[in-house]
């Protein structure tokens, strides 16, 4: 199955096919109790100016887990993962209310400095947006503004290693990162992101602007590197989020009785119970492709 | 003869109606090449005219040679001292004007509240549409009066004329830069400032240099502020000090053309041939940095 940006017309059988064959390779999840939780997200509202994009959204993120948040479009899934870094404090008219503790301490709250935020939650977004620079400076860049320079080259190779890009780009890395195809971006900005040690990645729909092969490269990846991180990963692709995650969110759209509409979580689980027995009408009929 | 019973007529001979069309379409083609024509043409009389007349007077003695007043003969003399004083102001002004530009596009671009914003882009248009005459009224009440005239007075004149043109088009290159790079950046948890000067500026540098090079190109002819802030008392030799009134090119233009000897106004088409082909050089050189940093803005949004 390759990805597909009009993942709704998706059949039933192949989804759900797609979902078991990747279930066999996936190790057991442990029970939620013994998971040590990073985002604890309770009655969070995001309002861009008067338009609400999403309502009452209450969940837990867990440690090295890979967690995926699919939706229809316009359900909020890039807005919510946004919250959690406090990317939405650029764009003008954004307000949010709710808590998100992150290790227990309220990263939605005013007197946080979004920037400390930032340094630990990192983000990968949809297009790949390498700097301007050499490849070298693009992970340089991270680690001289937090000050992470004693052992910069060892640092920079350790990332890109992890990135699974190294091999590729260890001869020419004063060559323009602009040179590079769209997938060696991608990873590079992966790169990037984990060179300045976060604790979480999130990623915006990282493979959507990808072919097949490099949305493999850039999943293989995820698998490889969540002993180390924990991945929060926004898709509309659920074959993606079936291969990929240990827990998914799903998020629908909700109708006002006025015609305002505003995102919600639908439901929270481990992957293999969203795809094979959801327990909500709404998110069955989204997985097996009977969705609008 | 319409269409619907011959098929094929539309392919082979050309309706009534679709002859019409082409006429219009023709003729409207014709009228936007003469347009353009006519500003080529305007520009080109233009420079051959100020050619033409200054041709005579346009040696090296122009600029190294100062000015000798009431000589008899042909006496070897230019205008030294107002190339030089129309440097120090241009130069002045342009220190003044493209940083603090540079800082309010900064300001508006990656700051500033939506509101802010477009009050600040009205209020930069206001002033770039203020005639040059108002501000160096401004300025003579402001600098000149009790402290008498000077070159700083002059620089200060320029740089509020240039100050709009310079915001206006650093705003312009920075809005081009994508917010992409710049979210990146942020996105690694560097604070604004440091995702400002270290990712967007450098993407933008080349269009921001080009916009500082147009705005001198257009203030180096201004003549207006000049007689107001740096005109009375100015010296014959070659002067330096921006304390003291200097002569500028376009002023020497001016008095030259009011004096009487055939010389004296083949020197001031001279002088201005000069100016017209600096304001022409800097031009094409900004394209060229436009273009530079086109291409590079365009690898990078790809």
């Amino acid at each position: 199955m390759q990805p597909d940006e009009s993942e709704e017309v998706v059949t039933a059988s192949s989804s759900i096919e797609t979902a078991l064959r990747v279930e066999t390779k996936r190790q057991p999840l442990p029970p939620r109790e013994h998971l040590e939780t990073v985002f604890e997200i309770r009655d969070l509202d995001a309002i861009y100016g008067s338009k609400p994009a999403i309502k009452d959204v209450s969940l837990e993120i867990h440690k090295n887990l890979v967690t995926a948040v699919i939706g229809p479009s316009g359900c909020g899934k890039s807005t919510f993962i946004r919250c959690l870094n406090r990317m939405n404090d650029l764009i003008p008219g954004f307000r949010q209310t709710g808590t998100i503790r992150y290790h227990g301490q309220d990263i939605a709250a005013r007197d946080v400095d979004p920037v400390a935020v930032r340094r630990t939650i990192g983000m990968v977004f949809q297009r790949p947006n390498p700097f301007p620079k050499s490849i070298y400076e693009n992970v340089a860049w991270g680690l001289r503004v937090l000050r992470m320079k004693d052992d910069l080259d060892g640092r920079i190779e350790r990332a890109l290693t992890q990135a699974a890009l190294w091999d590729e780009v260890k001869d020419r890395l004063k060559a323009s990162a602009l040179s590079l195809s769209g997938g060696q971006q991608q990873r590079l900005c992966i790169a990037r992101a984990i060179a300045v040690e976060p604790d979480v990645v999130l990623m915006d729909e990282p493979a959507s602007a990808l072919d097949p092969i490099a949305t493999q490269a850039i999943e293989q990846l995820l698998h490889e590197l969540k002993d180390e991180y924990s991945f929060v990963i926004v898709t509309h692709n659920m074959q993606q989020a079936a291969r990929v995650a240990d827990m998914t969110a799903f998020f629908s759209i909700s109708h006002g009785a006025e015609g305002e509409r505003w995102g919600e979580l639908i439901e929270y689980d481990a992957t293999e119970k969203i795809f094979t027995a959801p327990s909500d009408k709404r998110t069955e009929d989204y997985v097996t492709g009977r969705f609008g | 003869m319409s269409t619907l019973e011959h098929p094929q007529s539309s392919l082979g001979r050309p309706s009534d109606r679709l002859r019409r069309r082409r006429a219009v379409g023709r003729g409207m083609e014709l009228l936007a090449w003469l347009s353009a024509a006519v500003a080529v043409a305007i520009l080109g009389i233009v420079v051959w005219s100020v050619a033409k007349r200054g041709a005579s007077q346009l040696n090296l003695d122009l600029i190294t040679k100062t000015p000798v007043p009431f000589a008899i003969g042909n006496v070897r003399q230019g205008l030294a001292n107002a190339f030089v004083g129309s440097l120090v102001i241009v130069g002045l002004a342009t220190a003044m004007a493209l940083p603090v530009g540079v800082l309010i596009a900064i300001y508006v671009n990656q700051f500033a509240p939506v509101a802010v914003r477009n009050a600040v882009g009205i209020v930069l248009d206001v002033l770039n549409g203020i005639p040059a005459v108002v501000i160096g009224i401004f300025v003579f009440g402001l600098l000149v009066v009790g402290h008498g005239q000077s070159a700083f007075a002059a620089s200060f004149a320029l740089a509020t004329l240039m100050l709009p043109l310079v915001a206006r088009s650093t705003i312009e290159v920075l809005a081009l830069v994508p917010t992409s790079t710049r979210d990146a950046g942020l996105g690694l948890g560097a604070p604004r400032w440091r995702t400002t000067v270290g990712i967007v500026m450098p993407q933008a540098i080349g269009g921001i240099l080009t916009g500082a090079v147009l705005a001198v190109a257009r203030i180096a002819g201004e003549t207006a502020p000049l007689l107001f802030t740096s005109s009375v008392g100015v010296s014959n030799s070659v002067q330096w000090n921006p304390v003291h009134a200097l002569q500028s090119v376009p002023l020497s233009i001016f008095e030259l053309s009011e004096q009487p000897s055939p010389q004296d106004h083949a020197r001031a088409w001279a002088a201005a041939l000069v100016l017209v082909l600096f304001i022409l050089f800097t031009s094409l050189t900004a394209r060229m940095l436009a273009n530079r940093s086109r291409r590079k803005l365009g690898r990078a949004a790809r």
